[in-house]
């Protein structure tokens, strides 16, 4: 065999290789839409965050939005509250997990369950975890929520202490993004 | 797989043999991909490739736009809205699916051309030609229901009056067109419908297609020269023939990929171009649009079915003689749907012992005058239907009709054909000199090497 | 019924048509030379936002835009405004919020309001619902060299009053040279400087009109630019294919045509 002929069949090749090459590029550049089309679409995604103004709201006082469906509570506790949350003993409450979005993974002391440091700042999903009533503020036998559906009493810092319900009230993805703003989901 | 002799798929292996045995699906695939194929086919051989890459285009796009569109008269404008905006690549897919149909229609009126040009639907390929128009009606009838379903101004409107042709039919029309409606106008009931068959129909299509090209691989493809493949030995049919892959596969796929670029220039940078601002206004069933077109791969038989008013005399025979029961508005209708009738009827109108118009001198102007006129028609049915306009349709619409009744009948008897070439690779040399006859047949099967 | 619904459909049909031909090509409809046109023409994220100080204090009196998310405002490839800007330009709107059972202050994730006045179309799909170009004599050219002119017929249609009105049958009619038929109702919501430019741009009726014509272009076609640069890729990719597929397909068939291979 000759170099020439050695040359041309390698050029051949190289043709063939690139034209296959090229096509399946473009191939597989047409699948991706088809799949990123069954992604979340930008209406979903708009929707799934919301800001909330807390200006306007005093210590020991309470805002209820409508987010994602849900109800979600924002308290901001007095001082009273916080100390009274803190104060409970980890071995006192039946669901050991701080259920937040924002600490996974956390015990459920009281300041694993607020969005500040200073544990001013309670956001919570308002959806009972036993059968999904909407617990009531101010209320129960641990001055926090109490579900009038099936008895659950919830304490200041959210958390389950008697009734039913098997879980905290969950924490939802939140975070201040300035002073007065907090940011769900 | 009767036909053209060529070789088949043996099984080797153990395994090969053994599927072979119980599904004989890679000697299927291997008998379809490697048909022998006239070596002499021409650029316009390319149609049925693009044909099938747009089915597949439209009803892949199609399933996915179909993910987020509502079928519901409240709602079916706004959810293709939200398509546009909001789902992501949306817009894209919204505009090649509504330019697919275009670019569908463009292609199967070259593939018909084609056919007409080379006398393709002559014997022994009439059953092929008879699906194919099958699958061309079945098309025209989808992509008017695709159309009504963005549920715009002339989605309505075009619904309205193309459900109303149903309505002239005598005695039954009322009757048939409310059931078609699902009620007495164009209303949800209507909408849901043609959204089921817009869906369920693009499948039989695909169906159809598969018989299509199991039918014409029986026979064999035209060419051409319109003279058939020497089939009396292996040897002789390969100095006929090529594989169709890579040879064809290649040369098609390279037309295609040319056509797609063309198609997504339009789909980038002008959508709208082919489509009526109308239609992105919602439907209002109290506003007439001053203006309603179809789309324009209808509007030939558009022209036709308004060239038959009652100033016309054979419309007014029709109507004497039948008592009335013949109105104009029928007449068109059945004008209509006879312009693809006797299309569909031309391989037994054809009375020529040749097949292709480029050994039929006479034809050959006759052809180029039908694809004129088709274009002629294409614009007077996008005019108004006044003045000088409906006189031009109704000469349109009469050479259609002539050149399927008068002309194909009596051209057979009065042309004087000039000589055709004894084989298709004695057209093949006199094309490439350089192909000497032993060569070019004796590498058909080999590697196509140095 | 249907009978007399498919007749009155073919017959409005035939009228339309003609109503069509007599009208549509004595009106005026001036060229305007938008920046967004052409294959690589791009929205002028400027005239956008003053297109939508025009439409929000003007046009949106009477039209809206209820196919138009608010957060699209801060899109790419759109006005870009920042998305606080927009956060506050959605508050100045009420809507229902079926959730709440209740009004409340619009937030970015919801859509313009719909039309206030009953007789007002919405403005979200008007760009390209109207065509401003036509012919000639039905074969598309003008459409195929200047476009389809939605934005010029509403640039024309603003600028196009020539200060005659009439009364009939109790409603004022104005004339206008860029509306078929030459007489519509609404009355001149424009007439230059009504609208000041906080950037100081010109606010004459014609910069007015041009501007707002672009912003409503943005809002029939929000997608503009991710379409041209799709269309773009899509072009180089095959027509890369097309150069490969072509030469394989020369040398692949050159042995069987007695060719020199390349």
């Amino acid at each position: 065999m000759s170099h020439a002929e050695d040359n041309e069949g390698s050029r051949r090749d190289f043709l063939y290789y690139a034209t296959a090459g090229a096509g399946a590029v473009t191939a597989g550049a047409a699948v991706w839409p088809l799949v990123n089309q069954m992604n979340p679409s930008a209406d979903v995604r708009a929707a799934s965050t919301m800001r909330v103004d807390v200006a306007g709201l005093e210590p020991g006082s309470q805002l209820r939005v409508l987010f994602l469906g849900k109800p979600v509570f924002i308290r901001r506790r007095t001082e009273e509250e916080i100390a009274e949350a803190r104060a409970v003993e980890l071995s006192d409450l039946p669901d050991g997990d701080s259920r937040n979005a924002n600490a996974e993974g956390t015990d459920a002391s009281d300041e694993n369950r607020t969005i500040d440091e200073a544990g001013e700042w309670l956001v919570m999903t308002g959806v009972c975890t036993h059968l999904g009533c909407i617990p009531l503020d101010n209320a129960g036998n641990f001055g926090g929520w109490f579900c009038p559906c099936h008895g659950s009493h919830y304490d200041i810092s959210g958390r389950i202490r008697q009734g039913p319900a098997p879980e905290n009230l969950p924490v939802p993805q939140a975070e201040f993004v300035d002073d007065t703003t907090i940011l769900l989901g | 797989m009767a036909g053209i002799p060529h070789d088949h798929y043996e099984p080797k292996a153990a395994w090969e043999k053994s599927l072979s045995k119980r599904l004989p699906i890679v000697g299927l695939m291997y008998d379809t991909l490697m048909i022998p194929t006239p070596k002499n086919l021409n650029w316009m051989w390319i149609w049925g490739i693009v044909l099938t890459f747009v089915l597949v285009l439209q009803i892949v796009t199609g399933i996915v736009l179909v993910m987020h569109y509502t079928p519901h008269v409240d709602y079916a404008f706004s959810s293709v809205e939200h398509i546009m905006r909001n789902v992501n690549g949306g817009h894209m897919l919204r505009y090649i699916h509504m330019n697919g149909a275009s670019l569908f229609f463009v292609a199967v009126y070259a593939h018909i051309l084609r056919g007409l040009y080379y006398g393709s639907y002559k014997a022994p390929r009439e059953i092929t030609w008879i699906i194919g128009m099958l699958i061309y009606l079945l098309m025209m009838g989808t992509a008017f229901m695709g159309y009504v379903l963005p549920w715009g101004q002339m989605s309505f409107w075009g619904a309205t009056v193309i459900t109303g042709l149903f309505g002239a039919i005598p005695f039954v029309g009322d009757a048939l067109q409310a059931w078609l409606l699902g009620g007495p106008a164009v209303d949800n009931a209507t909408l849901n419908r043609f959204f089921s068959l817009h869906y369920l129909l693009p499948f039989v299509i695909l169906g159809l297609v598969v018989v299509h090209i199991w039918a014409f691989h029986t026979t064999g493809n035209n060419n051409p020269t319109g003279v058939e493949v020497r089939r009396t030995s292996k040897e002789e049919a390969e100095k006929d023939t090529l594989p169709f892959w890579p040879y064809f596969v290649i040369k098609d796929l390279f037309a295609l990929a040319v056509i797609l670029a063309v198609f997504f220039a339009v789909v980038g940078f002008m959508p709208n171009y082919l489509g009526h601002p109308d239609n992105y206004i919602e439907a209002d069933p109290l506003v007439t649009p001053s203006h309603i077109v179809p789309e324009w791969y209808f509007l030939p038989f558009y022209a036709i079915l308004r060239a038959f008013d009652d100033t016309v005399w054979v419309v007014q025979i029709a109507s004497f003689v039948t008592g009335g029961i013949i109105d104009a508005k029928f007449f068109g209708v059945l004008a209509m749907f006879g312009s693809i009738a006797v299309m569909a009827l031309a391989p037994w109108l054809d009375t020529s012992s040749i097949r292709s118009a480029r050994y039929r001198p006479m034809l050959k102007w006759w052809f180029w005058l039908f694809v004129v006129n088709f274009f002629v028609l294409m614009w007077v049915g996008a005019m108004p239907a006044e003045g000088i306009y409906p006189i031009i349709a109704l000469i349109g619409s009469a050479y259609w009709f002539a050149y399927f009744l008068i002309i194909l009948p009596l051209l057979g008897v009065i042309e004087k054909p000039l000589a055709q070439p004894d084989t298709i690779e004695d057209d093949f040399v006199a094309h490439y000199p350089k192909s000497s006859k032993d060569a070019a047949g004796g590498q058909a099967q080999a590697t196509p090497a140095e | 019924m249907f009978r007399t619904l498919t007749l009155s459909a073919v017959a409005a049909l035939g009228l339309a048509t003609a109503g069509h031909a007599a009208g549509a090509y004595d009106t005026h409809i001036e060229d305007f030379d938008f920046s967004f046109e052409g294959p690589f023409g791009a929205y002028d994220q400027n005239q956008l936002q003053r297109g939508l100080q025009v439409y929000t204090e003007i046009c949106s009196a009477c039209h809206g835009l209820k196919f138009v998310p608010i957060r699209s405002l801060s899109e790419e490839g759109g006005p870009s405004m920042p998305e606080d800007q927009v956060r506050a330009y959605a508050e100045q709107f009420e809507v229902y919020d079926a959730a709440d059972d209740d009004f409340r202050a619009a937030r970015p994730s919801d859509y313009f309001p719909e039309s206030g006045l009953e007789t007002a179309p919405d403005l979200s799909l008007m760009a390209k619902a109207r065509a401003g170009f036509h012919g000639p004599y039905g074969l598309g050219i003008n459409q195929f060299f200047k476009g389809i002119g939605g934005p010029e017929y509403i640039a024309s249609l603003l600028t196009g009053y020539t200060g005659e009105e009439k009364e009939e049958a109790g409603v004022t009619l104005y004339e206008n040279k860029a509306f078929p038929g030459g007489w519509l109702s609404m009355a001149p919501p424009l007439y230059g400087e009504d609208v000041e430019y906080a950037d100081g741009h010109e606010n004459d009726l014609h910069h007015l009109s041009e501007d707002v014509a672009a912003f409503l272009m943005w809002t029939a076609e929000p997608k503009m630019m991710a379409r041209k640069q799709a269309g773009f890729v899509g072009v180089v990719f095959l027509t890369l294919l097309s150069v490969l597929l072509y030469l394989t397909n020369k040398r692949l068939w050159a042995p069987v045509k007695g060719k020199e291979t390349l």
